[in-house]
């Protein structure tokens, strides 16, 4: 047991590190690229602000530092983000940190109802294929997966809203709460009834890929020999899926789920605009269309390190459960 | 024999049939003149009928020409985008394999940093720095498709480097550059090939998702993207066409084109084809 | 314990069987592939049959036909008797892992991510967990193995943890599948051993090896395997005596073969399934071939105690 912690620790230090030099990383380039950006910000700034004479615009861009030379720029933004000044959105004139947790809250809500969603139906559904390899249950739900990782989410989304909310009436158009509605009025149920189609589409859009491996992944258990000896020994299809098959499955489908955090967070981005759901993915994209720099430097920093905690968690389970790995290595 | 012949020869068919109706979705979209999409007041919001057969819009634009001049921008920049991704792949993972270690490692650490960042948050980034137009619709595209190809090719070109007549070559005094035309591009040109295709269909999706978002495009541009963007201002009016068609025709497009892929790997790589 | 009166019964008793792949090549044609052509084979309770042939004269396909669990894309034809009833699929599910046993060849065959103890219980319920723990302490294995994952056993341990799966069960039929291979002398003297013991209890054991040595040493009688098929079924004392005792131009070239009789090759190679020759399968490498052997494969006769396929064998 006190292996398991030093080598927990230790894999916590590596990939510590490597996720601090890939997300500096990515606050260079993400600087970079705005910095490159033909969009002058301070012009974004005023056009909300009202008419402004030239001494007033002179300040404002010396206050934001326009004319210094691009690296100081960067680096006094560094500097505030790691004293957690994320800056102030321009769009929505509050801190941008207080965006991103609000909006963190419902983009997580939206994430993690569809990643359970996605997960268990991909896994139920993979395990089926794969006990019954090339019939016709296997041949009907691998078409449909294939079909599903054709469709754009947007376009699936669009027609689930067709469906269910113009045609039936079942489901609101849009919005997480219901409009004119104080956050702590909200019920859990309303929340959840806002929550459904959205998850709906972003599941429907993530559970092919899990179903998929691991419907291969049982197929490669079920032709192994340990398999083939636990048949020998008398044991029915039930009993090699409960016994040997989820077994040896379920490590690499939980891997394989925390390690597609980067496509969750892409689809929550069409899913929430389709659905106006005011999550992060909504806000990065109308941070992007109304030249709202920090908060689109800020969004993409947050799905930065979203992405690095899935594969983190990922690396980890793999390192820390799996005895192969735990008991050689440690 | 003869059978085997057969099969392949009806393979062959099939792929050629499959971009015989891509290029013709292509052409026919490009063929169609501006004036064909031009607005039409006098008969906006028309549902499906045998003169629009995928309905007009709000503008009394004819859907069906829309959508087809959208396919065929689409397939443009799909290609395009998928082109210079596949081509970026190999050179990437060429140099990680016969490149120093140091090499090697800097590939894989860009890798885990393209793959660090969602896919539409980087393109959404890197649209916003080009000014969102076509080109930062492209570059975008580009830059965040070739990191599976470039892994891919990486393992192809090392495999291939301690083979034994790679290394009979080298003894027998051949260059590397000889070595390189003679022995890993023969087996790199399929891969690149197969790669490409398969990438392709990803690259038509991202930009749909792109434009629907507002980036890439302009709007007055007929992309699938806009005219799916401009149907939801409608949808709760209950126009469905315009959300309902032009999502399907680019869904087939992408299976299409998905299916081309897999036969072109049939084709050249009959063994590692699966099902 | 079986009584003397059984033996005149055969415990297993195989006539004819073939076994088939349904094959795919490149070009994702199909085709069939006789693997196992005409084998017959009888085991009797209290013996050790040894099933000896070269590497891919398919021995280890013959258990899983035995037991029915060959893969999807293989047939059979033939007949198989266990206790003089017919074998069916539906009794070969009834049997397998209880009547019937398999001791498979290496630790391959355990499930590595599913600790030995339990593993060597079982999935019947209830757990045999007190047996087995005695089991493992007659079979030397250590107290704390139980906890291990198959891949952290020695090759030693791991040997016995899969005999101790066929000892956990009262199966009258054990087959082992090379079990030998990879292990010391003193390794395989062991296992070898272990299998002699069970026959004595009355159970019926098939061994299936490539080691003639081993083979005649511990078994009582040995079917010699060419090509998917039996040339000839003998006492194994029989080797001891030499090669005029033996009956089957194959059994005297294997004979000549081993190290201690001159190390004399065989010329030639096995034929592959697929491409086997219309009459006798050892034709193409026999010194005593006739026309007649290559026109269609011999009938099995009986010979001086013995089974033998070869129509000049005297």
């Amino acid at each position: 047991m006190k292996g398991a912690g030093k080598r927990l620790c230790r894999i916590l230090l590596t990939y510590g590190a490597r996720i601090i030099t890939l997300l500096l990383a990515v606050s260079v380039i993400a600087f970079a690229l705005v910095s490159l950006s033909p969009v002058d910000p301070v012009q974004q700034y005023l056009l909300g602000a009202g008419p402004v004479s030239e001494e007033q615009r002179a300040e404002i861009e010396d206050y934001w530092g326009v004319n210094d030379p691009p690296v100081e720029r960067y680096l006094s933004w560094l500097s505030a983000l790691l004293h957690g000044d994320f800056g102030t959105s321009l769009l929505y004139r509050r801190p941008v940190i207080d965006i991103i947790g609000e909006r963190f809250l419902n983009s997580l809500a939206l994430m993690l109802c569809s990643w359970l969603l996605s997960g268990v139906i991909g896994f139920a559904l993979g395990c089926l294929m794969g006990m019954t390899r090339d019939r016709l249950a296997d041949r009907i739900i691998k078409k449909i997966c294939y079909l599903l990782t054709s469709i754009p989410t947007f376009w699936l989304g669009l027609l689930l809203l067709l469906v269910f909310a113009v045609w039936l009436g079942w489901f609101p158009i849009g919005f997480s709460t219901p409009i004119g509605m104080l956050n702590s009025e909200v019920s859990v149920w309303q929340r959840l009834y806002h929550l459904f189609l959205p998850a709906l589409t972003l599941s429907l859009m993530s559970f092919a890929n899990i179903a998929l491996h691991t419907r291969q992944k049982l197929i490669d258990v079920m032709e192994s020999e340990y398999v083939l000896f636990a048949r020998a020994r008398g044991e029915g299809s039930w009993s090699l899926l409960r016994r040997h098959g989820l077994r040896n499955i379920l490590l690499p489908a939980l891997t394989l789920q925390f390690a597609s955090f980067s496509e969750l967070f892409g689809g929550s981005v069409l899913a929430e605009n389709v659905f106006s759901y005011p999550g992060l993915g909504s806000a990065v994209s109308e941070a992007g269309l109304n030249s709202d720099v920090p908060l689109l430097l800020g969004v993409t920093l947050f799905s930065a390190l979203f992405v690095c905690a899935g594969n983190l968690i990922a690396n980890l389970l793999y390192g820390v459960v799996d005895p192969q790995i735990r008991e050689v290595k440690g | 024999m003869k059978r085997r012949l057969n099969r392949r020869t009806k393979v062959v068919l099939y792929t050629c049939l499959i971009a015989l109706v891509v290029a013709g979705a292509f052409i026919a979209g490009a063929a169609i003149p501006d004036s064909a999409v031009a607005a039409d007041f006098t008969s906006t919001r028309q549902p499906p009928s045998w003169s629009h057969p995928f309905g007009t819009d709000a503008l009394g634009r004819d859907l069906l020409a829309r959508t087809l001049k959208g396919l065929s921008i689409s397939l443009t920049v799909g290609t395009v985008a998928s082109l210079i991704s596949a081509v970026v792949a190999v050179l990437v993972g060429i140099a990680a394999a016969v490149g120093s270690p140091r090499v090697d490692a800097a590939v894989n650490w860009c890798i885990d940093l393209v793959m660090g960042v969602p896919h539409t948050v980087l393109i959404i980034l890197i649209s916003f720095a080009l000014g969102r137009g076509l080109w930062g619709l492209l570059v975008g595209i580009a830059a965040t498709h070739w990191t599976s190809l470039a892994r891919l090719i990486r393992g192809e070109v090392m495999q291939l480097r301690s083979q034994q007549y790679i290394a009979v070559s080298r003894k027998l005094g051949k260059s590397s550059g000889w070595i390189l035309t003679h022995h890993l591009l023969p087996h790199l040109v399929p891969q690149f090939i197969v790669g490409l295709i398969l990438m392709f269909p990803h690259a038509i999706l991202h930009e749909a998702s792109i434009s629907f978002l507002g980036y890439g495009l302009p709007p007055e541009q007929p992309a699938i993207g806009i005219i799916l963007s401009e149907s939801m201002q409608y949808l709760s009016t209950g126009m469905w066409w315009p959300a309902v068609f032009p999502g399907a025709v680019l869904v087939g497009i992408v299976l299409l084109v998905d299916r081309l892929g897999e036969n072109l790997r049939m084709i050249l790589d009959p063994y590692s084809a699966q099902e | 314990m079986e009584t003397r009166q059984k033996e005149k019964t055969p415990l297993l008793e195989v006539r004819d069987l073939s076994v088939s792949f349904r094959m795919y090549d490149g070009s994702l044609e199909q085709r069939r592939l006789e693997v196992i052509s005409s084998l017959s084979m009888t085991v009797y309770p209290g013996e050790i049959l040894a099933i000896a042939g070269s590497s891919g004269s398919g021995k280890s396909l013959l258990a899983s036909a035995i037991l029915g669990i060959l893969p999807a894309n293989a047939s059979t034809g033939g007949e198989m008797y266990f206790d003089g009833q017919p074998l069916t699929a539906e009794r070969q599910r009834k049997l397998r892992g209880g009547d019937i046993a398999l001791v498979p060849q290496s630790v391959a065959y355990l499930d590595p991510l599913m600790r030995v103890g339990p593993q060597a219980d079982g999935h019947r319920k209830p757990r045999p967990t007190e047996r087995r723990r005695g089991l493992f302490r007659r079979l030397g294995l250590p107290e704390e193995a139980e906890r291990l994952y198959p891949f952290q056993l020695s090759g030693g341990m791991a040997r016995r943890v899969l005999v101790s799966t066929a000892l956990i069960t009262d199966a009258r039929l054990v087959i082992a599948d090379e079990p030998t291979p990879g292990m010391s002398l003193d390794q395989a003297l062991e296992a070898l051993t272990m299998f002699r013991e069970m026959a004595d209890q009355g159970r019926g054991v098939v061994l299936i090896t490539h080691d003639i040595d081993l083979a005649v040493a511990f078994a009582d009688r040995v079917a010699v395997f060419y090509a998917g098929t039996t040339v000839e079924t003998l006492p194994a004392s029989d080797f001891q005596t030499g090669p005029q005792a033996l009956r089957h131009p194959y059994t005297k070239a294997l004979w000549r073969a081993l190290p201690q009789n001159g190390f004399t090759p065989i010329p030639g190679f096995q034929p592959y399934a697929g491409s086997l020759p219309p009459g006798c399968l050892f034709a193409p490498r026999c010194p005593h071939r006739t026309p007649e052997c290559e026109m269609a494969p011999p009938p099995t006769r009986e010979l001086r105690g013995g089974e033998v396929r070869c129509i000049h064998a005297t």
